[in-house]
């Protein structure tokens, strides 16, 4: 059995998104949620040793968490009588916590899934307000809902740690002053509002596929909740086809999670990864939803990639793989969405079809502009076109430049916001 | 919360738009702002003569320096604003979005400050 360290330990890393979503909605303020948070942790730490820790331990800490907020807001409201905002809330409290002084601590609140899936949406579509800049939405959606810390958002996006934190403070307290509401929009906002949450839970599923803390490469439970988040909103929006592609895109990906660690914890590349051992069931699922998201007409960036990574999971063998089609899906990618690493997978593709040479003039492209030189993935192709085309000393430098980038920034986190595929990266 | 609603747009579209173009321009507003006082967001709102009209002040040391026309030269020029209480950004950005001027110009939404 483990004991009551771990098992603040393991809550705070399972649960704290599930959680703080939760505070966050009923607290309409990150801070007080997130400091709520903190104190009922010290709580369960001096607790737990003592009482035993509670069985649904989540639920613990969130009626923990609320008592600690109500004492904060307390507090806070009797250092400035004229805080009405805190005494409103304090009010709405009031009853709150009668209703949870009727029930025992210990035995925590049986929280209805629906209920709580419901808020976690809520918070999705507040941490993706278009009043938001991009970065911002990203860091607070992994933060909130994916519960990293601040450090290992920073390192996800390649900034420092301070520099996080400071976007992180700006985004909460512009959603507190200028008064970005927590609920999914109405339906004529919804549309406009989806593509920003659709590209952030993405963001949070690479988080977890390519994880850049943690013993795991493959940090499941990241990608379980992206995938749970994403099937909300398709549930929420039927006839949208962006959600499902997504959808399809993140089962394409999450079916080969088994075999992309060796067993000795090094990343096995697509072309190397055992076929057999991919979760067949799940290719499947995929494929209809993105039958299904195709049947939709217009083709959005979602779908796109959900086609290309389809192609990848579907193809018997790694020499079996329908290039040609991969190399038009990603000319088709480009014009609906460009960015540079769709274009570095482009070169991938291209090499397979009219070989090496022809990949690495997109590639060169690619470095006289500039914008993936701290991208270890850019050297790593590279590289391996260099070496297929015999020039030894050219791709052993850029074999050099690839690694130091990846012993920089710690495994798996050199890399841009959008996951490469192509057979010579891992993935 | 209250926001204030500022519109900006090039003026000078304004000052060469025919007689009806104005009516129509001015019965556009009229409907929008009975509109939000019947809902009960109204809480002020103005049309404001051109930046020509403009006169900026600034006290440097004992001097109050007065110069003619807005403070910063732009494209788009302050030309009126709302005054509007709503529950939160969505209902500013919604109110915003109906603002006649929000068609071929642009809204900025500033939160009003509470106090401390």
């Amino acid at each position: 059995m483990e004991d009551a360290g771990a098992t603040v330990e393991r809550v705070f890393r399972e649960q704290s998104g599930l959680v703080l979503a939760g505070l966050i909605r009923t607290l309409h303020d990150f801070d007080l949620a997130e400091e709520a948070f903190q104190d009922a942790l010290v709580v369960a730490l001096e607790h737990w040793p003592v009482h035993g820790p509670p069985e649904n331990a989540a639920a613990w800490i969130t009626t923990t968490a609320r008592r600690k907020a109500i004492d904060r807001l307390r507090r806070e409201t009797r250092r400035d009588e004229k805080h009405q905002a805190a005494q409103a809330l304090l009010d709405g409290f009031e009853l709150d916590r009668a209703a949870l002084d009727g029930g025992a601590l210990e035995d925590g609140e049986q929280e209805d899934e629906t209920m709580i899936a419901d808020e976690r949406l809520r918070l999705v579509f507040t941490c993706c307000h278009p009043a938001l800049e991009t970065p911002a939405q990203v860091a607070l959606t992994l933060r909130t809902l994916g519960g990293l810390t601040t450090g290992e958002a920073a390192r996800a996006f390649l900034v420092p740690e301070a520099t996080m934190a400071q976007r992180l403070v700006r985004a909460k307290r512009k959603i507190r002053l200028a008064g970005i509401p927590y609920r999914v929009p109405p339906d004529a906002q919804l549309a406009a509002r989806l593509h920003a949450v659709l590209r952030v839970l993405y963001l949070v599923f690479n988080e977890g596929y390519l994880a850049t803390d943690g013993d795991d490469l493959v940090r499941v439970e990241l990608c379980d909740d992206a995938i749970h988040l994403v099937t909300l909103v398709c549930d929420l929006m039927p006839a949208e086809p962006e959600p499902l592609g997504l959808r399809a895109l993140m089962l394409f990906h999450h079916a080969r999670r088994a075999t992309r660690v060796a067993g000795d914890g090094s990343v096995v590349l697509l072309e190397d990864q055992d076929r057999a051992r991919w979760d067949s069931a799940m290719i499947n699922e995929a494929s209809d939803l993105l039958e299904q998201a195709l049947r939709g007409g217009r083709h959005g960036p979602f779908v796109l990639q959900a086609a290309i990574v389809g192609l990848h999971a579907r193809a018997p063998a790694a020499d079996a793989t329908d290039w040609p089609m991969i190399v038009a899906l990603y000319n088709q990618l480009i014009q609906v969405e460009p960015s540079p690493v769709a274009e570095l997978n482009l070169a991938v593709a291209v090499a397979m079809v009219d070989g090496p040479e022809a990949g690495l003039v997109i590639i060169e492209r690619l470095r006289a502009a500039g914008a993936l030189d701290n991208y270890s993935y850019l050297h790593s192709a590279r590289a391996e076109l260099l070496r297929r085309l015999g020039r030894r000393d050219d791709a052993a430098a850029a074999y050099r430049a690839a690694l130091g980038l990846v012993t920089i920034c710690t495994r798996a986190s050199s890399r841009a916001p959008f996951m490469p595929i192509g057979s010579v990266m891992p993935s | 919360m209250n926001y204030l609603l500022l519109i900006y747009a090039d003026e000078t579209a304004r000052e060469s738009s025919s007689e009806a173009e104005a009516e129509a321009m001015f019965a556009a507003y009229r409907s929008f702002t009975e509109g939000i006082a019947e809902s009960g967001a109204l809480r002020a709102g103005d049309a404001l003569e051109s930046v020509a009209m403009a006169t900026t002040v600034r006290v440097r040391g004992a001097d109050v320096v007065v110069t003619d026309g807005p403070f910063a030269e732009t494209k788009e020029q302050l030309g009126g604003y709302y005054l509007v209480e709503c529950a939160d950004l969505d209902a500013a950005i919604e109110i915003a979005a109906r603002i006649p001027g929000a068609s071929y110009g642009s809204i900025e939404i500033r939160p009003i400050m509470s106090p401390p």
